[in-house]
C-alpha cells in the first residue's frame, strides 16, 4: 500500500470533503491576492508619501473588484505570428503551478472538530511525506509559464524577459534549494508537519525554538533564511529582482503582449507564489503554527482579541469621519464585525465553547500572522529598494548565495552529527 | 481495472503520445514541450509504484533543469521549424524493422522473467527517502560516488571548452 494506493482507493466522503476544500481554500486564497494589491499599492504609497488608491470605496477598499472587472471586460487582443498553442498555454501553466503548490500547505495543527462522513477535516489539503519536494517540483515547473510567455509572444521585449527570468530562475533555484538542507538536516523530514512540530517548545524557558534562533539538534538557521529569502524573492521575480519585467527598460517584460484576463492570470500567479513563499519563510524557519511565547503564558493566548477588538474600534471611528454615505455605512458595519469576533474570543475567558474556538485559533493566527509579515516585507522591499542590474544579479545568485548556502549546509551538517554522536 | 491500473494506462498513454509528438513536431520548442510531458508523466509512474522521492527528483531535475536549459538555448538561439530531411538510408529502411525488433525483444524479456517486471523488487525501499538515502550511501556508495565524480568531470569540461572559446 502506497500513498497513491490509498489515495485511490478513498471513499466518496474524502473526494466531496477534498473538493469542498479546494474551493475553499481557492476562494480565500484569490481574494487575498486581489486585496494584496490594494494593500501593496497602499504601502508603497505611504512610503512615498502618496494617497494611494481612495476612489473606488472607502480607502479605495472596492478598488480590487473594480481592477477584476477591468481585467474581465477589456478586449483579449492577441498579437498576429504568435505561436498560438504555447501563447496560451503559457499563463495556464503559471496559475495553475502557482495555486497547486498550495495545496501542501498546512495551515493549522488540528483538524476541526467534527467529522465529515467519518473523515477528518484536516487544514491542509494534502499532507505528503515529501511535501517539501512536492513544492520544490510545482516551482521548478514554474519557470515555463514566464519563459514561455516570452517566447510564445513572438516580440523582442518579451523575449528578452523570457530569457532573463528563466536563466534567473534557474540560477536563484539552487540557492533556495541549497538553503533549505539546513533545515531538513534538523528536522530530518521532508514533511512541512514535521518540519513544524521540530520547532514547538522553547529555549532555556523563553525563547521559542523556530529554526532560526534554535541550536536545538543542530545549527541556527539565520544564514540559511537569509539565502532562502533573497532567493525566493528572486525566484517569485519581485522588486528587486524583477528583471523579467523592469519596466523601464523591457516596457513590461514577459508579459507585453498579453492584455485581458490572461495578464491577470500572470499577475495572481505572481501573488500566489509570494503567498507560497511568505509561509514556507514561517513554516521552515519561524516555528509556523508555534507561538511566540512560552505555551505556560496562556494570557497570550487573547493576543487575536487584543489585535481585532482594537482594529475594529479604530475601523468604526474611522469610518463614521468618512464623507460618503457609503463609507459611513460600511466602514463601521466591517468594524463592529471585527470588534465583535474579537470580544467573542475574548468572552472565551468566562464562556467554555468559546475558550476552545479561541485555543482553536491559536494555530492558524500565528501562521498566517506570520505570513503577513512577509508579505508585508515583500512590499517593504519594492519600497525601498532599486532594481539590480543583471550582472550583479548573476553575481549575487552564483557567487554570493550559492557559496553561503553550501557553507551553511556543511556547517549545519557537522552540528548535527557532533549533537548526535554518543 | 483497479483504479490503479487506470491511472497507470492514462499515465503511460501519456508519455507515449508526449514521445511520439517529440520527434514528430517541427519545432523544437514544441518537441521540447512534448519532452517535459513524458517526463512528468514518467513521473507519476514512479509515484504509483510507490517511489514519491524518486518521482518528486524526477520532476525537479528533469522536468525542471533540464529542460528549463533546453528551452533556454532554443529560445537562445532562436531556433525555427526544422526542415525533414531523408539522407539517412539506414533510418527510412532499417528504422521500423529496428523498432519492431527492439518492442520484440523488450516484450519477450518482461514475459520471459515477468514476475521480476511486474512486482517492483523492493517497494519498502523506494517508498521513503531515509530507505533509499540508506541504499545510496552504504550498498551502492561506489556507484553513487562514481557518478557523481563523471559528472563533475563533465562539469570541468565544459569550463574548460567554454573558456577556450574565450581565448580564441
Amino acid at each position: 500500500m502506497n500513498s497513491v494506493t490509498t489515495f485511490l482507493t478513498q471513499d466518496g466522503g474524502f473526494w466531496v470533503l477534498t473538493f469542498i476544500k479546494i474551493a475553499l481554500l481557492l476562494f480565500i486564497v484569490l481574494t487575498v491576492n486581489a486585496y494584496l494589491t490594494w494593500f501593496e499599492r497602499k504601502v508603497v504609497a505611504l512610503m512615498q508619501s502618496r494617497v494611494g488608491p481612495h476612489r473606488v470605496g472607502p480607502h479605495g477598499l472596492l478598488q480590487p473588484a473594480a481592477d477584476g472587472l477591468k481585467f474581465l471586460f477589456k478586449e483579449d487582443a492577441m498579437p498576429g505570428g504568435v505561436d498560438k498553442f504555447v501563447y496560451l498555454l503559457a499563463p495556464f501553466l503559471a496559475l495553475t503551478l502557482a495555486l497547486a503548490s498550495l495545496a501542501v500547505i498546512p495551515f493549522g495543527p488540528n483538524p476541526l472538530p467534527f467529522k465529515f462522513f467519518g473523515h477528518q477535516v484536516d487544514l491542509f489539503i494534502s499532507n505528503p511525506d515529501i511535501g517539501l519536494l512536492v513544492l520544490f517540483s510545482i516551482t521548478a515547473l514554474g519557470v515555463y509559464g514566464i519563459a514561455l510567455a516570452g517566447w510564445a509572444s513572438n516580440s523582442k521585449y518579451p523575449l528578452l524577459g523570457g530569457l532573463r527570468s528563466s536563466a534567473q530562475m534557474v540560477s536563484y533555484e539552487l540557492s533556495m534549494t541549497m538553503s533549505v538542507v539546513g533545515v531538513l538536516l534538523m528536522a530530518n523530514s521532508f514533511s512541512l508537519t514535521d518540519i513544524i512540530q521540530k520547532q514547538s517548545g522553547t529555549i532555556a524557558g523563553i525563547l521559542p525554538a523556530w529554526n532560526i534562533i534554535s541550536f536545538r539538534g543542530g545549527f541556527f538557521q539565520i544564514v540559511g533564511f537569509l539565502c532562502f529569502f533573497i532567493s525566493a524573492i528572486a525566484e517569485t521575480n519581485r522588486v528587486p529582482f524583477d528583471l523579467p519585467e523592469a519596466e523601464s527598460e523591457l516596457v513590461a517584460g514577459f508579459h507585453t503582449e498579453y492584455s485581458s484576463f490572461k495578464f491577470a492570470m500572470f499577475f495572481i500567479a505572481e501573488y500566489t507564489s509570494m503567498i507560497t513563499v511568505s509561509s514556507l519563510c514561517a513554516i521552515l524557519f519561524f516555528g509556523g503554527w508555534n507561538s511566540l511565547f512560552p505555551a505556560t503564558w496562556t494570557v497570550t493566548h487573547y493576543l487575536p482579541s487584543a489585535i481585532l477588538i482594537p482594529f475594529g474600534l479604530w475601523v468604526i471611528a474611522d469610518g463614521l469621519k468618512y464623507e460618503t454615505v457609503f463609507g459611513k455605512l460600511i466602514l463601521p458595519g466591517l468594524g463592529a464585525a471585527i470588534a465583535g469576533i474579537g470580544a467573542l474570543l475574548l468572552a472565551g475567558i468566562w464562556i467554555a465553547p468559546l475558550h476552545d474556538v479561541n485555543e482553536y485559533i491559536q494555530g492558524p493566527f500565528w501562521l498566517l500572522g506570520k505570513i503577513f509579515f512577509f508579505l508585508f516585507f515583500y512590499v517593504w522591499a519594492r519600497g525601498t529598494l532599486p532594481r539590480f542590474r543583471y550582472d550583479q544579479l548573476m553575481n549575487i545568485g552564483w557567487k554570493l548565495l550559492l557559496p553561503v548556502s553550501i557553507a551553511n549546509v556543511i556547517v549545519t551538517a557537522a552540528f548535527v552529527l557532533f549533537r548526535s554522536a554518543p | 481495472m483497479s483504479p490503479e491500473l487506470i491511472v497507470f494506462f492514462l499515465l503511460a498513454a501519456l508519455s507515449v503520445i508526449g514521445a511520439l509528438s517529440l520527434i514528430l513536431q517541427k519545432h523544437p520548442i514544441h518537441s521540447a514541450l512534448s519532452l517535459i510531458v513524458v517526463m512528468v508523466s514518467l513521473a507519476g509512474l514512479y509515484l504509483l509504484m510507490g517511489a514519491e522521492f524518486v518521482a518528486a527528483v524526477q520532476i525537479i531535475v528533469y522536468g525542471g533543469a533540464i529542460m528549463v536549459l533546453f528551452v533556454f538555448v532554443i529560445m537562445l538561439l532562436n531556433a525555427g521549424k526544422e526542415e525533414h530531411t531523408d539522407f539517412s538510408k539506414l533510418a527510412k529502411f532499417g528504422g521500423l524493422p529496428l523498432a519492431l525488433a527492439l518492442t520484440g525483444l523488450l516484450a519477450a524479456a518482461m514475459i520471459h522473467n515477468g514476475a521480476s517486471v511486474s512486482n517492483n523488487a523492493t517497494p519498502d525501499a523506494l517508498a521513503s527517502t531515509t530507505k533509499i538515502s540508506m541504499l545510496l550511501f552504504s550498498t551502492f556508495v561506489y556507484p553513487f560516488e562514481l557518478t557523481s565524480f563523471l559528472i563533475l568531470v563533465a562539469i570541468m569540461g565544459a569550463l574548460v571548452l567554454a573558456q577556450r572559446e574565450k581565448k580564441a
